[in-house]
């Protein structure tokens, strides 16, 4: 595993504009943005050979290659458990490449997820279906439990529980994210910051949530090329070198509903890939100037904060009370708004902010940037990667 | 006792004619209205009527036909079903609206808003006394509230919540919730929704968003065992036939030991609430909200979710002593729920 440290880079990255409702194919949104970030790169679309997705998108790697013109392809791969996929796409890349089984390989999430299928409603099938992921919802979605918000809220509601964190805590990572994507002119939130009593008026999704600490629902779509870092030296940009891509799967699993392990408080699977993460880079928490951590709910964010060794345990709202995950803390988070302020692309935007933090073009810029870390989706098998400048 | 009906017709499309504001001034205006006058039943309760309608669904209680039983019974004389309420006043077989009914004038204001189409979402019934034969009753209506517009997998529409109050003189004997859907037919290329692959083991996935009807469990053979415990009002718990862990979620092979001849115990329904939710928005089908849902560990051990009823939101905590009732929501399916424990451990 930590064979593929340092061997492959991000050399592009393309993204259409975030909206509620795009007026266009989910297919088309993924063929412009592979465009845009190959581009980006300075590559063109014959020199593609993999492609990588995730199990829930809607385009299938053939046809984005149809529409991009692209020849053969040696290598497609797709990753299962929603966001929890996103970094693991490039995880998937970086093999291919360091073990020369594709030399070009697009990563590329899209969808309308506000105009079409919105994730935040019910959806009844995914109980229903003949499969044991329909089983395992079966325990959930039939007994009223049945939104990605509902089910972090009773993770939310036992931390707070045992930690005595509060609604407040949780808006904080909320208020931190709409006031960078206020600075960031392609956030929907853009010049639109809230304040910490504008969160607690908000009104209840799902106690212990506010509407507030939940991402919003958006249409968009993400690219991101993956090559080898020495082709990528002679590429536009500097590369975004994959110094850690790891996944992780904690025990007991379920997908969401994690909640019959001894613990509710923490996120193993997260910690696992942190783990990881430090051991193939070779660096420590310590040695990161920013964190892209994936945030569709609040309380994860502090939860991740925890699991990936910037606190202790049950000790993030106290990490986050000064101001740390802001601009000039000493861990700025979600620097293009994440997916609250800017735009829920299932993680994938995420990625995109790491590498022009890498690069040193992101609007909301940190110093000195050497190494960011992004993570995937919370409450399911995830994924994570730290992306360093050379 | 509740009760789910559901309709639906499609309409044309009139046009794009969306004016939220109208939509709202009409709903003020026709809530403000208040009830509607008393529509009377056309017969008295009867005989002949409970005769045919018992006999369609097939309940033969004699309290509600056989005068000579009805004496004995906690009644001391016949009486209608209560599920009846609404047959009384039903309006024959061309019914004609009374002119201040709210449901037809908020219809028409959708329809001129550009909502022309309806399906039923959802109906309660609450039934405050049984009728006995003989009594007159009336049927007022009352718009409560009108919520959107809401994009739903049919389109954008509205929700209409209407009451419906059952009197015999100025006694109210049985009301109803229901509430319709108005909306506008979504264009021809939205989304097509998932549908689950039928299996020979599995029940079926029948439940439908636009319809509101519960979503219901996939159940097949490793977790048969647990709904059909549920039907049977036991709460029962996997555990391995060699080992004797005990798990719930259930599945084929114990974690533990390896074996595969799961059995289970019925256990004993009482636990406390390791964490619990109360459910705002969005909608859930088949529920009403807001719903306090639970995750309970059971005094054995594992822990189980459910709705938690019997209790204000504000009120639950962890730690909350709770045990477990069961709730019928179609011919396969039971759920188990919460309450809050009354008698001492």
């Amino acid at each position: 595993m930590s064979g593929v440290s340092g061997i492959a880079s991000i050399a592009g990255i393309g993204a259409t504009e975030f909206s509620k409702e795009s007026g266009r194919t989910e297919l088309q949104l993924a063929a412009e943005a592979t465009r845009t970030a190959l581009d980006d790169a300075g590559l063109d679309p014959s020199e593609v050979d993999g492609m990588v997705t995730f199990t829930m998108d809607t385009n299938t790697e053939t046809a984005v290659a149809r529409e991009l013109g692209m020849g053969e392809l040696s290598f497609f791969s797709r990753v299962h458990y929603g966001g929890g996929a996103a970094c693991a796409t490039v995880q998937q890349a970086a093999m291919a490449v360091t073990t020369g089984m594709a030399e070009v390989v697009v990563c590329y999430r899209a969808f309308n997820e506000r105009s079409g299928q919105r994730f935040g409603q019910v959806q009844p099938a995914v109980a229903g279906a003949a499969t044991s992921a329909g089983v395992d919802n079966s325990w959930s979605y039939p007994l009223g439990l049945g939104t990605p918000g509902a089910q972090v809220a009773m993770f939310a509601r036992r931390y707070m529980h045992t930690f005595g964190a509060t609604s407040e805590d949780f808006g904080r990572v909320a208020v931190t994210d709409r006031k960078h994507a206020a600075t960031n002119p392609n956030a929907w939130f853009y010049q639109r910051p809230i304040t910490l009593a504008e969160h607690q008026d908000s009104k209840w999704i799902t106690e212990p949530l506010h509407l507030l600490d939940c991402c919003q629902e958006s249409d968009g779509g993400v690219a991101i090329v993956v090559t080898s870092t020495e082709r990528a030296r002679d590429l536009p940009h500097p590369p975004a070198v994959v110094q850690a891509a790891a996944q992780g799967s904690g025990s007991d699993q379920f997908t969401m509903t994690s909640y019959y392990r001894d613990d509710l408080t923490g996120l193993p699977e997260m910690g696992l890939v942190g783990r990881q993460l430090w051991q193939q880079a070779g660096l420590g928490p310590q040695d990161v100037q920013v964190g892209i951590l994936y945030d569709h709910f609040t309380p994860f964010v502090l939860v991740q904060l925890e699991e990936l060794g910037f606190c202790g345990r049950g000790e993030a709202r106290d990490f986050i009370a000064d101001g740390a995950v802001e601009l000039d803390g000493r861990l700025p988070i979600n620097t293009h708004g994440g997916q609250l302020g800017e735009a829920y692309i299932h993680g994938m935007n995420g990625i995109t902010e790491g590498v022009r933090q890498v690069r040193g073009t992101a609007v909301n810029q940190v110093d000195e940037a050497h190494n960011v870390l992004v993570t995937a989706g919370t409450g399911v098998p995830t994924s994570g990667l730290v992306l360093s400048a050379e | 006792m509740t009760s789910t009906a559901s309709s639906a017709t499609a309409a044309k499309d009139t046009g794009p004619a969306r004016d939220n504001e109208s939509v709202h001034a009409a709903a003020e205006r026709i809530s403000a209205a208040g009830e509607s006058r008393p529509r009377p039943g056309r017969d008295p309760v009867n005989l002949p009527m409970i005769h045919n309608w018992a006999e369609a669904l097939g309940d033969g209680n004699p309290v509600y036909t056989n005068a000579e039983y009805a004496e004995t019974s906690v009644h001391g004389g016949l009486v209608a079903p209560p599920a009846m309420a609404q047959v009384w006043t039903m309006g024959g077989l061309h019914p004609e609206p009374a002119p201040d009914d709210p449901m037809r004038a908020m219809t028409a204001a959708l329809d001129e808003a550009g909502y022309t189409s309806v399906v039923a979402t959802n109906c309660e019934q609450t039934y405050h006394r049984y009728l006995r034969h003989g009594e007159h009753v009336a049927v007022t209506t009352k718009l409560e509230e009108v919520t959107g517009p809401k994009r739903t997998g049919l389109g954008e529409g509205w929700f209409l919540t209407l009451r419906y109050t059952w009197y015999v003189d100025t006694e109210a004997v049985a009301e109803m919730m229901f509430r319709l859907l108005k909306f506008r037919p979504a264009d021809g290329d939205e989304p097509a929704r998932p549908t689950p692959e039928p299996a020979g083991d599995n029940t079926a996935d029948e439940s439908d968003p636009r319809t509101g009807s519960p979503i219901l469990p996939a159940i097949n053979r490793d977790t048969a065992y647990f709904w059909e415990g549920t039907a049977a009002g036991e709460l029962r718990i996997q555990r391995c036939g060699r080992c004797g862990l005990l798990r719930h979620p259930p599945g084929p092979m114990c974690s533990e030991c390896g074996a595969t001849k799961p059995t289970h115990l019925v256990a004993c329904g009482h636990g406390q609430v390791y964490s619990y939710v109360v459910h705002h928005r969005p909608p859930v089908p088949g529920k009403e909200l807001p719903l306090v849902i639970a995750l309970v560990e059971l005094d054995e051990g594992v822990r189980v979710l459910g709705e938690l009823h019997g209790i204000d939101p504000d009120e639950v905590h962890i730690g909350l002593d709770v045990e477990v009732f069961f709730r019928q929501v179609d011919e396969q399916v039971t759920l188990p729920c919460w309450r809050p424990r009354t008698e001492g451990k």
